[in-house]
């Protein structure tokens, strides 16, 4: 046996074996649908749905199409996401951070924080919210107030809507500000690196950033009001808020069990980030005379993104992945909706899950791509 | 001089120092501890506001005043390294005493002092605590899900069974020492299947058959995690390896596999395992639903144990590949006695990261209908005897997993020391 033919045989015992499984699935699916009276194919999509869901960022009722409510399902579970990523963001850093503090009391407790939360299942975690901590909360009625305006009670969230009126004239304004900060840097930058004269950047850019919105307040003729949520009767012992913003208890739960859990790991890969830059680097950058916080800036920080960024990226994939549990408490996520609901009602299973599948592979490959080109910028260029 | 100098601590006023800040932090503590256990406020003379804010405000001060650097007190300079280097930090060491210092009563009442575990209905639990009877009556049904009763025994008797055979490594003799991998990793998990197949299962030699359908509770989370344990690993070495192989069909089906596993959620490839894949097989074929369970988690966790034996093999040096090539070893003899046991000593951490996630994802096969602790909870939850008990399930079920996961990672852990080798 030459080398030629060593390289082709498990290549093609390989090959046919795949398509040999494909096969079999293929044929076995036709026969199947066959027998049971079922049609391939994606039609479906524009037919009437007839379902209605209970929380939704878009128009929708049981009238729109089951495409529509593809977009629903999907629009939740992006919002649960991004929240997630915020809040899981913000509490890891701060443990990550607090992980490593001389403070004895304060590394035990981030400590404590991440070893609780990590080794308990995500679901419970999501149960134990919706089904127990969220439950115990006050009836509308009976619910005391924060600040005068926020409502916390067992149906959910209730806080104060903002009503705009020349909404696009505030938001060009934030645009240009936007802009100008950018242009206002670049210039600093050129000054910096060809003349070696400072000017305060972040102070100006703060004050950009405030006095331009303001101007538009003041002259633009926009003007903002809020709706603070009210508490009505609508029978004898039913009570409800009206105006302002809901958010459901199912959307709380998730959040707070999401954010919760994946912290954990983001405060990890936080930790070893700052750990892996190595000592001498801080030490070599105080005594060419920078300050604590260009050090911080300009030492430690690009170094220490370098190694937590794609581990972090990675999490924040397994959050929009672990998002799907919604379904077990009934936010009205892509699972629910789609794969749930509207597979019930079609019997399209081949269908329904492929495109689910679909959209999640869709959503991690394109991250990944987009992690990868990061990675190829960032990485140590060596001479 | 000697008036600004009043300010600061010095060899002579030292002792004022010390003993002013100690008691007003004393003082701080006190007042909290008095306030939680006792319910006594004795600062109640001053507004709310004051009195809320007193023992944060005396406590800052008390710790500023004591932080003396070298004050010769070898417990005070301690102190002032791990607690007190500044006020920010003293601030938030002081939080942190008082928030375990409020909280202490209430969880310790409602755990223990206020709690019920005597009693065998809803109507025994009339104090505030927790209702401990709740999961007392239970507790079978968490174990054992829908199993019967009196066929409980065959389900203990077969865990046994698979951890007496577990330990043989511990007592096998220097002769059989080089079977045991050979043992472990194809006699063990086919002996496992057989004890399940035949004592859980039945059917055979005049045991009932129980349907996987009442299989539940911890003891399915254990059934399901251990197949899947057996399963994920060889797949996914064979894939880690098929991804680093030179021959492209090989290599683009393995980063096609690991890739679409990989890039899904656990919840619709059970999805999937559950209404779709039954359209793939024959007609007259069935397969059971904790076998397409077993089946759907393995392949799912092998693509991350890919990733990850991937990932050792690219941190081993070229060097080892062409040492062992230059001995004249294959493929496979290179890969089983030089690459792979330096690659897996590598990545022992990050294999017991994905098994700890292999466990933690068990309950999610509620999907297909299984119930697993996590479901158990649920079903009972419903049980309209014993309603409004959930926050006793969950701190049960909680406490059960956290133990199982924290002594997995503290294992390997231990693991990861033991074949620590420099090099």
């Amino acid at each position: 046996m030459n080398h030629r033919t060593r390289k082709f045989i498990p290549q093609i015992i390989t090959l046919l074996f795949i398509i040999l499984v494909f096969g079999f699935f293929t044929i076995n699916a036709q026969l199947n649908m066959a027998n049971r009276g079922i049609d391939f194919g994606y039609g479906f999509l524009t037919q009437e749905s007839s379902f209605d869901v209970q929380f939704s960022l878009i128009d929708y009722d049981g009238s729109h199409s089951y495409a529509r409510a593809y977009f629903v399902g999907l629009l939740n579970t992006l919002l649960v996401s991004f929240i997630g990523i915020i809040f899981s963001t913000i509490i890891g850093v701060i443990v990550g951070i607090a992980r490593l503090s001389p403070n004895y009391l304060i590394e035990k407790t981030a400590a404590f924080y991440v070893e609780f939360f990590r080794n308990i299942p995500l679901l419970l975690q999501i149960f134990f919210w919706y089904f127990a901590a969220l439950r115990a909360l006050p009836l509308p009625e009976k619910t005391d107030a924060f600040f005068g305006v926020f409502f916390l009670t067992i149906k959910g969230l209730f806080v104060p809507a903002f009503i705009w009126n020349n909404l696009d004239i505030f938001l060009y304004s934030v645009i240009a500000a936007i802009i100008s900060i950018t242009v206002i840097r670049i210039y600093a930058k050129n000054l910096r690196e060809n003349q070696g004269k400072h000017i305060p950047v972040f102070s100006i850019s703060l004050a950009i950033l405030i006095i331009l919105p303001l101007l538009s307040f003041l002259f633009g003729g926009v003007s903002l009001n809020f709706e603070i949520p009210v508490l009505k009767q609508l029978a004898k012992t039913a009570f409800a808020y009206e105006g302002g913003v809901g958010i459901p208890p199912e959307l709380i739960a998730l959040t707070l069990a999401l954010s919760l859990y994946t912290a954990t790991f983001i405060a990890e890969c936080v930790r070893a980030g700052i750990q892996g830059v190595s000592k001498g680097q801080k030490e070599a950058a105080a005594s060419i005379g920078l300050t604590t916080n260009q050090i911080l800036k300009l030492v430690i920080m690009p170094q220490a993104l370098r190694i937590i960024i794609p581990p972090t990226t990675n999490q924040y994939l397994n959050l929009t992945k672990n998002s799907s549990l919604a379904a077990a408490i009934a936010y009205p996520d892509l699972v629910l909706v789609f794969a749930g609901t509207a597979l019930m009602q079609t019997g399209k299973a081949i269908e329904i899950v492929s495109i689910t599948m679909l959209t999640y592979l869709s959503i991690s490959l394109s991250i990944s791509v987009l992690m990868n080109w990061y990675n190829k910028k960032i990485a140590i260029k060596e001479k | 001089m000697n008036k600004i100098n009043f300010l600061k601590p010095n060899k002579d006023n030292f002792y004022t120092y010390f003993y002013t800040g100690g008691f007003l932090f004393l003082l701080s503590f006190l007042d909290v501890f008095l306030n939680s256990f006792f319910k006594i406020n004795i600062t109640s003379f001053l507004p709310e506001f004051l009195s809320f804010m007193f023992p944060l405000i005396i406590g800052t001060i008390g710790l500023h005043l004591i932080r003396i650097e070298y004050s010769g007190l070898k417990n005070l300079d301690l102190l002032n390294k791990h607690i007190n280097t500044n006020n920010f930090n003293a601030i938030l060491t002081l939080l942190i005493i008082f928030i375990i210092l409020k909280s202490t009563p209430q969880t310790m009442s409602w755990f223990i002092l206020d709690a019920t575990i005597s009693g065998d209905s809803k109507e025994a639990c009339t104090g505030s605590g927790a209702c401990w009877t709740y999961i007392k009556i239970w507790f079978n049904r968490f174990m054992y899900g829908m199993y019967p009763n009196e066929f409980q025994w065959r389900i203990n008797v077969s865990f046994i069974i698979l951890i007496a055979l577990a330990f043989v490594g511990y007592f096998s003799g220097e002769k059989l020492k080089k079977y045991l991998t050979f043992y472990y990793v194809i006699i063990y998990p086919i002996i496992a299947f057989i004890v399940i197949y035949y004592l859980i299962s039945g059917g055979h030699f005049g045991l009932e058959w129980i349907e996987t359908g009442a299989w539940g509770g911890i003891s399915l989370t254990f059934i399901v995690s251990f197949f899947c344990l057996i399963f994920c690993f060889p797949i996914g070495m064979m894939l880690a390896l098929g991804r680093r192989s030179e021959l492209p069909t090989i290599k683009y089906i393995s980063v096609g596999f690991i890739e679409f596993w990989r890039g899904v959620p656990l919840i619709t490839v059970l999805f999937m395992s559950s209404v779709m894949f039954p359209m793939f097989l024959p007609q007259d074929f069935f397969l059971d639903k904790l076998v397409r369970v077993i089946i759907a988690i393995s392949l799912f966790e092998a693509a991350y144990v890919a990733e990850v034996i991937r990932g050792g093999l690219q941190a081993l040096p070229r060097g080892q590949y062409d040492a062992a090539k230059s001995l004249g070893m294959g493929y496979w003899k290179m890969h089983i006695f030089v690459i792979l046991p330096q690659a897996l000593k590598l990545v022992i951490p990050g294999i017991a990261n994905t098994f700890l996630a292999l466990v933690k994802d068990t309950p999610l096969i509620f999907v297909v209908g299984l119930l697993e602790i996590v479901g158990m909870l649920n079903l009972a939850k419903t049980n309209p005897k014993w309603l409004g008990f959930a926050m006793e399930g969950y701190v049960f079920a909680a406490i059960i997993f956290w133990i199982i996961c924290y002594a997995m990672s503290k294992y390997s852990y231990n693991l990861e020391l033991k074949y620590k080798t420099d090099r």
